[in-house]
């Protein structure tokens, strides 16, 4: 039977998948949920960050400011009367065009450029919503943001988000299809090609990879991802403002992704839930708190570049290399 | 006519690192091009594959227009090239880099590495076999999984050779493929090179200081120095050509 098959032999996974699912049983504590609920929807963004950043080695800082895009974007839209399921999608596209737009210029710039350019971006969007007072409500923003519109459903029926449990299994399974997403682009030639143009782009062009497509891609499709999560925010706190598109949620999110472990999938996740979760540990070391984490940020960055997932997978492969598996050549190339 | 090239020229502020060259390049032959340091050799090959806007000429390849095109369109179109310092994608392992040498003649996209459509499976199966060809071709099948960076300098020329090669181009241009190797990887490269243009059929247009390993494989010889073309001719005539033996070792061994 190929199902038990491949239930044993990714049963690690469906163990992780099957106690996502039990999650709202497990935990009671509406405070602590509200955490787990964050951690999934941070994930997402997280994940997308690494796409660009992580796979594609271009240091993107504008991640919040599309995450405001979605955001702004699902707000105005819901809150004029337009569904949800419909408002999300649209929100989604939009900050992916912008992405495509800003990102013409922009990635024609390397290494620190890039960053300072997007960096400005991401400022120039909060700047934006602040300002803008008769279409974004100024620095109080917009309140009264309705939850997801129902959704009917064959079989079950129709599904409201008004608790935290169906909110949780909503951020949970667009935390799923980014990560199947994620996955299929990652381990796929064209993946490979982003990772060519990461580890050395004058070999990736020289070889026949159009580098600047491939940069646009990985930004348009990063950022659709960070305006997606910014939509889903927006629904489920139901209130934003300038600070949703902050650069300081841009400046976590690296955090997350750094200490996870950039170029690796577990890594964002990780890092989007161990770090609030430490985070909140360390609530009483007030703001003093942010000074270990600098210091935990250089010395991971100096001993495991590739973060907790880097340092694991190095582990991994001395662990293969010293017991000298190798494996048939039937498995190549990366499916 | 494979390649020509015609009165190329390529000057930095002022300075001619090439100055008015003209050359062809045959279909199946191994042409060498020869000269001391700095002649301008490695600026004609990144002009030819387009890391270099040429200051003034024409690169025709197959009878077109070729010069001031991006490297990734020259690529598609079938020069593949090395580097002098030997470049790889370091930080993925040998298979990846020979995927990623294939990746121009994939032609899935986006939706389809989405959905796993059926073009990205046929490209898939046919990458997979090209890469498994050509690890044999370049004896690095049982390296196959390993990190670039655990290979030694010889195999990492033979993968980057590998790189250039699975893409099946029409001519190869090679930038001192045994630079920095001792005698018995020199001559294990050189078999290599010449498997290439006798098995697979693909022109090479190779720089190289090694003269022993030139006199070898090359049917013909260009002689650059300083941006100019000194000399041109079978390896018998550039060998006894006395302007070139100057410019080369210089006029001490004339006597």
């Amino acid at each position: 039977m190929p199902a038990i098959r491949f239930l044993l032999k990714k049963w690690f996974y469906v163990l992780l998948l099957v106690l996502a699912m039990a999650l709202p049983f497990l935990i009671t504590n509406r405070y602590y949920f509200q955490i787990v609920i964050m951690g999934c929807l941070f994930s997402i963004t997280t994940l997308s960050l690494n796409l660009i950043l992580g796979y594609t080695g271009q240091a993107s800082l504008a991640h919040a400011g599309f995450f405001g895009i979605g955001a702004y974007g699902v707000a105005l839209m819901t809150k004029s009367g337009i569904s949800f399921w419909l408002a999300l999608p649209l929100s989604a596209l939009f900050a992916a065009l912008i992405g495509f737009l800003i990102g013409l210029p922009t990635l024609r710039t390397r290494g620190s450029y890039f960053a300072i350019a997007t960096l400005c971006f991401g400022v120039i969007v909060s700047i934006v919503a602040g300002s803008w007072i008769e279409f974004t409500g100024g620095y109080t923003g917009l309140v009264g943001v309705p939850h997801p519109t129902p959704l009917p459903l064959p079989i079950i029926g129709v599904i409201g988000f008004e608790t935290q449990t169906a909110q949780y299994y909503l951020v949970l399974a667009f935390l799923l299809l980014t990560l199947l997403v994620m996955h299929r682009l990652v381990y796929s030639l064209l993946g490979l090609s982003f990772m060519a143009i990461r580890n050395n782009e004058a070999l990736a062009e020289a070889v026949g990879v159009n580098t600047f497509a491939g940069k646009i891609l990985s930004f348009v499709v990063a950022n659709f991802f960070a305006g997606l999560a910014g939509g889903i925010y927006a629904s489920l706190v139901g209130s934003i403002s300038p600070s949703t598109a902050s650069i300081d949620l841009t400046f976590s999110w690296l955090v997350y992704l750094l200490l996870g472990g950039a170029a690796t999938l577990a890594g964002p996740i990780i890092g989007a839930f161990v770090i609030p979760v430490i985070m909140e540990y360390l609530q009483f070391l007030q703001e003093y708190r942010l000074i270990i984490f600098g210091a935990l940020l250089i010395a991971v960055i100096i001993y495991f570049p590739r973060g907790l997932m880097g340092g694991f997978s190095t582990l991994q492969q001395r662990v293969r290399e010293f017991y000298g598996q190798r494996r048939g050549v039937k498995h190549a190339v990366r499916s | 006519m494979l390649l020509e090239v015609k009165n190329l020229s390529k000057h930095f502020a002022g300075l001619a690192a090439l100055h008015n060259v003209s050359l062809q390049i045959r279909e199946g032959e191994v042409l060498a091009i020869v000269g001391p340091n700095g002649a301008g050799k490695s600026v004609l090959f990144n002009l030819i594959n387009g890391m270099l806007r040429p200051t003034s000429g024409k690169i025709h390849f197959l009878g077109e227009d070729i010069a001031g095109l991006k490297p990734h369109l020259i690529a598609r179109r079938g020069i593949a090239r090395t580097f002098q310092t030997t470049a790889l994608f370091d930080q993925l392992r040998v298979v990846d880099n020979l995927a990623i040498g294939y990746r121009l003649r994939n032609t899935h996209g986006f939706w389809s590495t989405i959905f796993h459509s059926r073009d990205w499976k046929e490209d898939r199966a046919r990458t997979t076999a090209n890469v498994m060809e050509t690890l044999d071709f370049i004896g690095l099948a049982e390296k196959a999984f390993h990190p670039v960076s655990s290979l030694s300098q010889a195999e990492q020329k033979r993968l980057s050779i590998g790189v250039a090669l699975i893409s099946q181009p029409k001519i190869i241009l090679l930038d001192e493929p045994t630079g920095g190797l001792i005698l018995e990887d020199t001559d294990e490269i050189t078999d290599l090179i010449k498997k290439i243009y006798k098995v697979a059929g693909i022109t090479i247009c190779l720089i190289e200081h090694k003269m022993r390993m030139v006199m070898d494989l090359a049917h013909r010889i260009i002689v650059l120095n300083f941006g100019s073309m000194i000399a041109e001719g079978s390896p018998e005539e550039i060998s006894k050509n006395p302007e070139v033996i100057e410019a080369y070792l210089g006029a001490e061994y004339l006597a």
